[in-house]
């Protein structure tokens, strides 16, 4: 079976972020370490798993953007997959133009399954896996915790998860299934993978390549802000019968919760 | 031009180990310092993993990787706990002289297994009387024809209860001194083999560390290791591949101490701010700093010499990185606690136990004072 998994680098997630001086981004030469997107590697793992069950097929990871992001394909790689597609863009795309690529990449090798982890943990919009799909009209499912493979490989099974419970959905192949962390526990990366990660090719496009380059970004990004500084804590002292009172008042006129 | 930039490679080792550490190791080594009980798990994930074993040359299905990798390697384990990195790291001292002074046939039926699974050797050179004056030894291998018959005690031999093969350091004739010295490899099963108890120690209490007695064990002629009168040059070498990445672990364990010493001076609140804001706090931290850097400088430059194949420059680097960075670690561990105050003298945070393990890197592996003699015999010579 041909596998492919979308793969975003974002920020590591002890990277402390600056908003850049016009509010319209966040100062990208600022982040000294990025990481594969957490829920991308779950994405992996599933894949991994996926092809070691049926004992057959390949996975590829697949990623858009900066030349940057070829380090989170290695590592993708060191993971186990087998391929890897980098696809050249700058760091300014959206939603929209990534999905577009991504699409027209897997369209390129047409893949039976493919997995994404359920958002970023960058921009959060969860938006890409589901453009994806579209872009490519095959059925998604997402928040994902099982999955389990027809044997005739033209189905699957998956288990969501939702508000208090599960959701099983049954689906044709192909199909993109967007993972939730639940789902497994992502392998390391290993020395032996790590040095035959060194050894393959990254196949690199451009936008160009793929037939793409008058589309451009539907969405901009006007503004960032941090969250406003948290505010001291305050230590109540003295008797306790006069704290007790003191926290009364407080939460009555400061909080204003009781 | 001198460079200490790592390679892609091992910039992706170091934040795989770092990762490995972060999720297996970190969260049990408080648990495995109070029980003292063997880490299986943790030691079978690093065998998954494949940062065991990591010399074993490629025609026999390893990675033929260097020493340079396996100080950083080490230096991460370092930083997470000494103890159960002292576990994992063993097997390299374990199997090096297989590797340097085995015959292809020999690499193939000793080492060969511990690529198929987590299996566990054991470097044994220190005897109760025998310790930095090694040629000393006194077990015994006597000449039977077609095997030798072992006698005599080892003592601080790491991962002995879980080892499945020992090389043994003994003599065939006490008469003979460092000449008459030879390496075994030892099946652990052999019978006539006794382990003594789990040793209660200071630090490092993860690692599995106990005495053995060999009373009539039969080893066969084809686990002589290198000629008859070869094996102090055996365990030398061995240990000439092995001190820098000792010495790297010491690294990690201060730059542990390092950064839990960062975080809680920003934390802990004296005279209205924190203490980071003091002077005294600051250059504390300063040279805790600059020791830990000026370690790692000492510990690549050996890796790197032995991997390019000077090994005489590389043996004085490696005495140099091993004595630095002991004695740095444990004075960096004792500023750490130190700067924690009477919270750092408890086991509710994590700089007591640094300052327990890392003196046991002062000791094995040649003390730092053998260190010093390595370094002034050399400086000496004429």
């Amino acid at each position: 079976m041909n596998i492919f998994v979308l793969v975003k680098q974002v920020p590591d997630t002890e990277t402390k972020i600056r908003v850049n001086a016009s509010s319209s981004g966040i100062e990208a030469k600022e982040i000294a370490k990025w990481i594969v997107n957490p829920y991308d590697e779950h994405a992996i793992e599933e894949a991994l798993k996926t092809k070691e069950k049926l004992k057959e097929g390949t996975v590829t990871a697949i990623a858009v953007g900066p030349d940057r992001v070829v380090e989170a394909l290695r590592t993708a790689l060191a993971m186990g997959c087998d391929n890897a597609i980098h696809i050249k863009a700058d760091e300014s795309i959206d939603t929209y133009v990534a999905a577009k690529a991504l699409a027209a990449a897997c369209k390129k090798e047409s893949p039976q399954l493919i997995f994404a982890g359920k958002q970023a943990i960058d921009d959060d919009q969860a938006a890409t896996f589901g453009y994806v799909a579209e872009y490519l009209d095959i059925p998604s499912v997402s928040v994902v915790v099982k999955v389990d493979v027809a044997t005739d490989k033209k189905s699957l099974r998956a288990v969501r998860e939702v508000e208090g419970g599960t959701h099983t959905v049954e689906t044709s192949l192909p199909a993109l299934i967007a993972v939730n962390q639940g789902i497994n526990n992502p392998r390391y990366a290993s020395l032996p993978g790590i040095m035959k990660a060194k050894k393959k090719e990254i196949k690199a496009h451009t936008l160009a390549d793929l037939g793409l380059g008058s589309e451009t970004a539907l969405t901009k990004d006007s503004a960032f802000a941090l969250p406003p500084p948290r505010k001291a804590c305050v230590i109540l002292q003295g008797e306790v019968p006069a704290q007790v009172k003191e926290l009364v008042k407080r939460l009555r006129e400061e909080a204003k919760v009781i | 031009m001198i460079s200490f930039q790592l390679t892609p490679e091992q910039q992706a080792l170091k934040e795989m180990v770092a990762k490995y550490v972060q999720g297996e190791v970190l969260p049990v080594a408080a648990k495995y310092d109070e029980s003292s009980e063997f880490p299986h798990e943790v030691i079978h994930k690093a065998w998954e993993i494949g940062i065991m074993n990591i010399a074993v040359p490629q025609k026999f299905g390893g990675l033929g990787l260097g020493v340079l990798d396996d100080v950083i390697i080490n230096e991460e384990l370092g930083a997470g706990c000494l103890g159960i990195g002292t576990s994992i790291a063993v097997n390299t001292l374990g199997l090096y002289p297989i590797l340097l002074f085995g015959t292809d046939e020999q690499i193939q039926r000793l080492v060969g297994p511990f690529l198929e699974k987590p299996l566990l050797a054991s470097f044994c050179l220190t005897e109760p009387g025998a310790g930095s004056d090694a040629a000393s030894l006194t077990t015994t291998a006597k000449d039977m024809g077609d095997h030798y018959l072992l006698n005599g005690s080892k003592m601080w031999i790491t991962n002995a209860g879980h080892a499945s093969l020992y090389s043994v350091f003994c003599t065939t004739d006490k008469a003979l001194k460092g000449k008459g010295i030879c390496c075994l490899a030892v099946d652990a099963k052999s019978p006539g083999i006794t382990l003594g108890r789990h040793e209660n120690k200071l630090g490092q209490r993860a690692s599995d560390t106990r005495a053995i007695t060999f009373e009539n064990v039969k080893v066969p002629k084809e686990n002589l290791i290198g000629k008859v009168g070869e094996g102090f040059k055996v365990a030398l070498k061995t240990l000439d591949r092995t001190r820098a990445s000792i010495a790297a672990s010491a690294v990690g364990a201060a730059r542990a101490a390092l950064q839990h010493s960062i975080r809680y001076s920003k934390e802990r609140k004296q005279f209205n701010q924190p203490i980071s804001q003091f002077q005294a706090i600051q250059f504390m931290l300063a040279d805790m700093a600059t020791k830990v850097e000026a370690g790692r400088a000492l510990c690549y430059r050996a890796g790197s010499l032995i991997d390019e194949g000077f090994d005489e420059d590389g043996n004085l680097a490696s005495a140099h990185a091993k004595r630095f960075s002991a004695d740095m670690a444990m004075e960096v561990a004792t500023d750490a606690v130190q700067i924690f105050g009477g919270y750092g003298y408890t086991k509710d945070y994590p700089v007591e136990k640094i300052m327990r393990d890392v003196k046991l890197v002062q000791i094995y592996e040649g003390t730092s004072q053998i260190q010093r003699v390595v370094i002034a015999r050399n400086i000496l010579k004429d």
